[in-house]
């Protein structure tokens, strides 16, 4: 596969990549966090971002989305800024980031992935609960909907954040690890969404920490380790001396 | 009762009333969004803060209105603030240090800012001391009205940004990736609560104002799992606390309001820790109580069974099996009889049908508990 030339620079040539990294460097204090990322995302795909533990995963999410600050670096979606293309995004964040003894019900955590496109003074209405209970349908949440959010199983409570998401009706998804530590029925789940919005020709990027997996689920593969150090379609990437790069000599999976 | 007439006929009290009422509506309502997004502390840096900023608008103004002074009060604690914000942001301090450090720097500066200007033979500055810990019998008509203001632009601005501040405490990295201006709502809220501050600082002055932010919307969070029921509560709970202690300080002389607001609402606290449904501790404790009773008398059930099925269910060899005295086996197995499990025979005990099939639920419901774990692992 050749490499594409970089012509995102100017938005509108054509199709643009739905998402497109340049050189892209995350500093925390002293130690770099990401270094000098090249990504380009092809579009109507699913594409898993793996690596390490602290190989910056979330960071590059965080960093494309503009939630931590960026050393250097362009990002550009549908090859448009990320203020411009902020209505095409969704994310699901880790479900750990938040305190979920907040007091709220699930059917307004959902509705939050609506505040966006409502604007400011406008609360949500029936219109918005309506949204918000067919994205509890696609996972399978419905009968929760008026559940305290503390009362979920640690699968549940993703489950939420992906209706989240759902409601934002977006393009482009970003996930940070949906898939860590949820049930079997979880997993099901947020597979089934992730192949319903592949057919709906949108693009899912999924931070993902699971090799057993990842080639079943996936269609494109990034390898992370501070920088990328592969990145395609899942079998020409998916290599025993790629993974090697990736994860140092001691690697604990047989390929 | 006459007492409670007094709020309408007289006039200090009914001011004075008024005024913690409506600290206690603010302090509610934007103490609900600083405990739920942990920055109970800020609440009292920004409190703390406001005696530099007391003082030195009377040396500034050289007036004591007490308008000018509860800006000057407002804008240092916004000042502090911003500091705390930005020694996190630039430097390694940990959050609860930063909080701290400026907390007693500002009050210090206030401190000693007081005594420069009582020993300054002004004779406006008595009664400047009266906003380290509230003089609420001071309280004025006027006072009142500006409490009103300034307490309404706050509630108003928080009716505004409703959906915006409950997404913001729930989930600041989300709300930053939808667009919001999340670092300008930070701002605005914490704006809002140096505009609560102002309201109390004549009622509870700057020492004990914290707890008026704090203590409502903890007391609150017991009865309800909804935000805009907490806030409501909240708010509730705060005029409550705030119209009986100045009740309660109106019964006899020499007993401080601002101290006594505070601990009605302790007590509304207390109450709401251990009583609420739900979340009470008492309720808490009644229903590991009972787990652990239930759990006892399984257990039991099952080393019944066991002996049961040798034919040999006597107090002996249930005392030997349990590794526990004779009698302790006697009182267990009256327990065990008192709920028709087992009964008497010739040789001792034996399972009634009930209890035997009690025995081999449990049993069957340890075989699936185990086998989950054995599975999960």
């Amino acid at each position: 596969m050749i490499a594409q030339p970089k012509t995102v620079q100017n938005p509108g040539s054509g199709v643009s990549s739905p998402l497109s990294v340049r050189d892209l460097t995350v500093v925390y204090r002293e130690k770099p966090a990401l270094w000098d990322v090249d990504l380009e995302v092809p579009a109507g795909q699913l594409c898993a971002i793996v690596g390490p533990n602290g190989a910056g995963k979330s960071t590059l999410i965080k960093a494309v989305l503009g939630l931590v600050p960026v050393a250097s670096g362009q990002v550009r979606f549908f090859g448009q800024s990320l203020e411009q293309a902020r209505k095409r995004i969704g994310y699901v964040p880790q479900r750990g980031s938040v305190d979920w003894d907040f007091p709220t019900s699930v059917l307004d955590v959902v509705m939050m992935g609506l505040y966006g496109r409502l604007g400011w003074f406008r609360r949500p209405g029936r219109l918005e609960r309506e949204a918000a209970l067919r994205c509890l349908e696609q996972v399978s949440m419905s009968e929760f909907a008026e559940r305290q959010i503390s009362q979920l199983s640690g699968g549940q409570q993703q489950r939420v954040f992906l209706a989240r998401a759902l409601a934002q009706n977006a393009d482009l998804y970003f996930m940070d690890e949906p898939f860590a530590g949820v049930d079997a029925v979880t997993e099901e789940a947020i597979l089934h969404v992730l192949h319903q919005l592949k057919g709906q020709g949108k693009t899912v990027v999924v931070v993902h920490h699971d090799l057993q997996t990842v080639r079943d689920y996936f269609d494109h593969l990034t390898l992370l380790n501070v920088q990328v150090i592969a990145s395609g379609p899942m079998d020409e990437t998916f290599t025993p001396e790629n993974l090697k790069q990736t994860y140092g000599e001691r690697m604990r999976w047989q390929v | 009762m006459s007492d409670l007439l007094l709020i309408f006929t007289d006039y200090t009290l009914r001011n004075v009333a008024l005024g913690s009422a409506m600290l206690g509506v603010v302090g509610g309502v934007l103490g609900t969004f600083a405990v739920l997004r942990r920055q109970s502390l800020l609440g009292d840096v920004l409190a703390h803060a406001a005696l530099p900023g007391i003082c030195l608008a009377f040396i500034l103004t050289g007036a004591k209105a007490p308008l000018i002074l509860l800006v000057g009060g407002g804008l240092a604690g916004w000042l502090a603030a911003w500091l705390v914000l930005a020694v996190l942001r630039h430097s390694r301090l940990p959050e609860d240090s930063a909080l701290g450090v400026m907390l007693s720097s500002f009050f210090g500066f206030g401190v000693a800012l007081l005594t420069f200007i009582q020993h300054s033979n002004n004779a406006s500055q008595a009664g400047l001391d009266q906003y380290i810990f509230g003089q609420a019998a001071t309280i004025l008509a006027s006072d009142v009205l500006n409490f009103m203001v300034l307490g309404s632009i706050a509630l108003l601005v928080v009716g505004l940004f409703y959906k915006e501040f409950k997404l913001l405490s729930f989930d600041p990295g989300y709300a930053h990736s939808l667009g919001l201006p999340v670092r300008g709502l930070n701002t605005l809220l914490t704006s809002l609560t140096v505009l609560a501050v102002m309201v109390g600082l004549q009622t509870v002055g700057v020492v004990l104002m914290a707890a008026m932010l704090i203590a409502p919307a903890a007391a609150a969070r017991q009865w309800t799992d909804r935000l805009s029921h907490m806030i409501g509560l909240s708010a509730l709970f705060g005029a409550m606390a705030g119209a009986s202690g100045a009740l309660i300080s109106a019964t006899r002389e020499n007993l401080p309001t601002g101290p006594l607001v505070v601990l009605s609402m302790s007590a509304i606290l207390l109450v709401s820790l251990f009583f609420a449904p739900l979340r009470g501790l008492v309720w808490d404790w009644a229903r590991t109580r009972q787990n652990r009773r239930r759990v006892h008398l399984e257990r039991l059930l099952l080393d019944a069974h066991v002996l049961h099925a040798h034919g040999t269910l006597t107090p002996q060899a249930l005392a030997e099996r349990r590794r526990e005295p004779v009698t302790v086996a006697l009182r267990n197995l009256e327990a065990l009889r008192s709920l028709g499990w087992v009964q008497e025979h010739p040789q001792g005990f034996i399972l009634t049908p009930t209890g035997e099939q009690k025995a081999h639920e449990l049993e069957q419901a340890m075989r699936v508990l185990l086998h989950r774990v054995e599975g999960s692992s």
